[in-house]
């Protein structure tokens, strides 16, 4: 299969629209088992380990989450949260086709909302991605929060 | 219609000994008369001195409402100073942190300020010669709180000129911070990065509360920590493989109520306590030799064990800030109104010792206390759900009986059961009195 810029900007629009429409399970198959969702908490971080973030979460802890948000007795989801991202069109800032590699940084608005409270977040989003077996997948995505040093209330789903 | 200011019996009447009434959670009034009682009569946190390692090195932060910044003088002493120019007003410092050299100055007028706030020079001097701006508070420069504690790094500050000392105050209970700076092969901590901040619609009180509450975990986070233990059981994990961190961390959780009663709980007087004193969720942490090694070779086998042996899961220092000794974190409170609290969730790094502790301590503070945490989020929602609930009219008041003996003493050390609620008992006989202590007297009520 011959990959195209085309099918690397449209996987990530695919993405964002499987998270809106709450298809979680679908979205956790997109990831690589090795690959890390990153949610850094200080502006321009370069560490992962050794200070704060707000997620940085493997296989494991992803699926975790997704699981926890259709329990039963997930009373913070109950009623569920929904959200929407806008994204800008991606930018594809490498494109190997030899190695099959592929990152892109995109900029994105994001709504959170549960019963009467609603809230922004304005994102950039950097995925890497892999093709494997005739398909992309997340090798790696770290979601920038423009204002992640601000104070937050709950923010439950998947920025 | 004002119920509570110039009226200490009525605030007296909200504490039952094993009640509260929900006025201690919505009022408004409450809340301002704790800013100015409670928060200015009582040893309130700060920061943390490696925040400020320099000369000159500051940042602004609150106690209780008033701004403040905390600075390293050129003594090296730390100074906390209200955070506002005695000419009009203005902010001197806004960022989080900084530099500012050997003084500070006001970005407005050009006032200028020494790092302890003594005035060092105003512009057109002479235009105030013929005045008596010298007999002014404004003349004296940025005014310093009432007073400043530094206990091994932690700096708190008591609002109020008079009033308890800082080893009165707190007593037997720095021996928690004692114990987490020990653990530190080097003696010493270091704050690790910026912390998560949390805003929580909800009353400062019910975060503290939960601190010590051993009953909630097994409830509230079923969804999280239960959900974990399943899926971890259902993985190919097998018996006697290192467990990944993030099991260690979120399953203990899910123990029993027969382990949080034995785990244990103590009191000490002022409202101070801890879970945690047989066992803790933290017990159980795989550990490196690296690690033990370093702490035999600073302080002696016998001693560094019995450092390492303390269990001190959370310690609550009233009024509001929590840590955890075992994996250096420290959670501040910060009330910002009757149903607003945002929390600070802080995390050191024990100097001399490996990596990885900081690493599981970073770890901890994300999954557990990060705006994106499933942890947080079953605690929010039952914080938010509480503080919902208390406008309900059909019961005003607030129960606080597990555990509790006819006669409660709260002015000596206790030990005892881990689920019960002594401790929150103990938090509000620290608030009353601490909320009366200063509202007592007519003259300041009459200043109001």
């Amino acid at each position: 299969m011959t990959i195209t810029r085309d099918d690397v900007i449209d996987f990530i629009y695919a993405e964002a629209r499987m998270i809106d429409e709450g298809r979680f399970s679908e979205w956790l198959d997109l990831w690589l088992e090795d690959g890390i969702y990153w949610m850094p908490l200080d502006y321009k971080q370069t560490d992962p380990d050794l200070i704060t973030s707000l997620l940085h979460e493997d296989h494991f802890m992803r699926k975790l989450r997704v699981e926890r948000l259709n329990g039963e007795r997930t009373f913070s989801q109950k009623p569920k949260s929904r959200c929407s991202h806008v994204i800008q069109r991606p930018f594809v800032d490498t494109f190997d086709t030899d190695a099959g590699s592929f990152e892109t940084n995109t900029s994105m608005h994001y709504v959170e909302t549960r019963l009467d409270e609603q809230f922004l977040l304005a994102l950039t989003a950097q995925h890497q991605l892999k093709l494997v077996d005739g398909k992309l997948r997340i090798a790696g995505k770290r979601v920038d929060i423009l204002n992640c040093d601000a104070a937050f209330g709950n923010i439950q789903l998947l920025p | 219609m004002s119920n509570y200011a110039g009226n200490p019996q009525a605030v007296a009447a909200l504490v039952r000994p094993n009640q509260v009434h929900r006025d201690v959670y919505v009022s408004e009034e409450i809340y301002r008369l704790e800013m100015k009682h409670l928060f200015a009569n009582t040893w309130v946190f700060v920061g943390h001195d490696s925040q400020t390692p320099n000369k000159g090195d500051y940042i602004t932060t609150q106690v209780a409402d008033q701004p403040v910044i905390m600075v390293r003088h050129s003594d090296g002493e730390v100074k906390v100073l209200y955070n506002r120019c005695p000419h009009k007003g203005t902010k001197i410092a806004i960022d989080r942190s900084g530099n500012t050299g050997k003084f500070f100055r006001c970005p407005y007028h050009a006032w200028s300020f020494k790092t302890d706030g003594c005035l060092l020079a105003i512009p057109l001097k002479k235009g105030y010669a013929q005045t008596d701006f010298g007999d002014t508070a404004a003349s004296r420069g940025m005014k310093s709180v009432g007073a400043v504690h530094n206990h091994r790094g932690f700096v708190f500050a008591r609002l109020a000129p008079e009033g308890i000392s800082f080893d009165e105050y707190f007593g037997d209970a720095m021996s928690s911070i004692d114990n987490m700076v020990d653990r530190a092969p080097e003696g010493r901590l270091e704050v690790a990065g910026p912390p998560l901040r949390y805003m929580h619609q909800c009353n400062w009180k019910m975060l503290v509360e939960n601190q010590t509450d051993a009953c909630h975990p097994m409830v509230a986070h079923e969804s999280s920590a239960g959900t974990a233990v399943r899926l971890f059981e259902e993985s190919d994990w097998k018996e006697g493989d290192p467990k990944p961190m993030a099991m260690e961390i979120i399953a203990p959780f899910m123990s029993p109520y027969e382990f949080f009663e034995g785990m244990g709980q103590r009191t000490w007087p002022n409202g101070h306590g801890h879970s945690g004193v047989a066992t803790s969720i933290h017990k159980e942490y795989a550990e490196e030799d690296e690690y033990g090694e370093a702490m035999n070779a600073a302080y002696g086998e016998e001693r560094a064990a019995e450092i390492l042996g303390e269990n001190r899961h959370n310690t609550v220092y009233f009024p509001n800030i929590m840590m955890k000794g075992p994996i250096q974190q420290l959670r501040n409170f910060i009330p910002l109104g009757p149903n607003k609290t945002l929390v600070e969730s802080w995390i050191y790094r024990l100097v001399g010792a490996p990596d990885y502790l900081l690493k599981r301590t970073a770890m901890y503070n994300r999954i557990i206390n990060a705006p994106t945490s499933i942890v947080g989020h079953d605690d929010l929602e039952m914080y938010e759900r509480a503080q919902e609930g208390l406008m309900t009219d059909g019961n005003e008041w607030v129960d606080l009986h597990r555990n509790a003996e006819e006669g409660e003493d709260f002015g000596h050390e206790w030990t005892g059961n881990g689920t019960s609620e002594r401790q929150m008992r103990n938090q509000f006989d620290a608030w009353k009195r601490f909320m009366l202590a200063t509202m007592d007297t007519p003259a300041q009520e009459a200043a109001e």
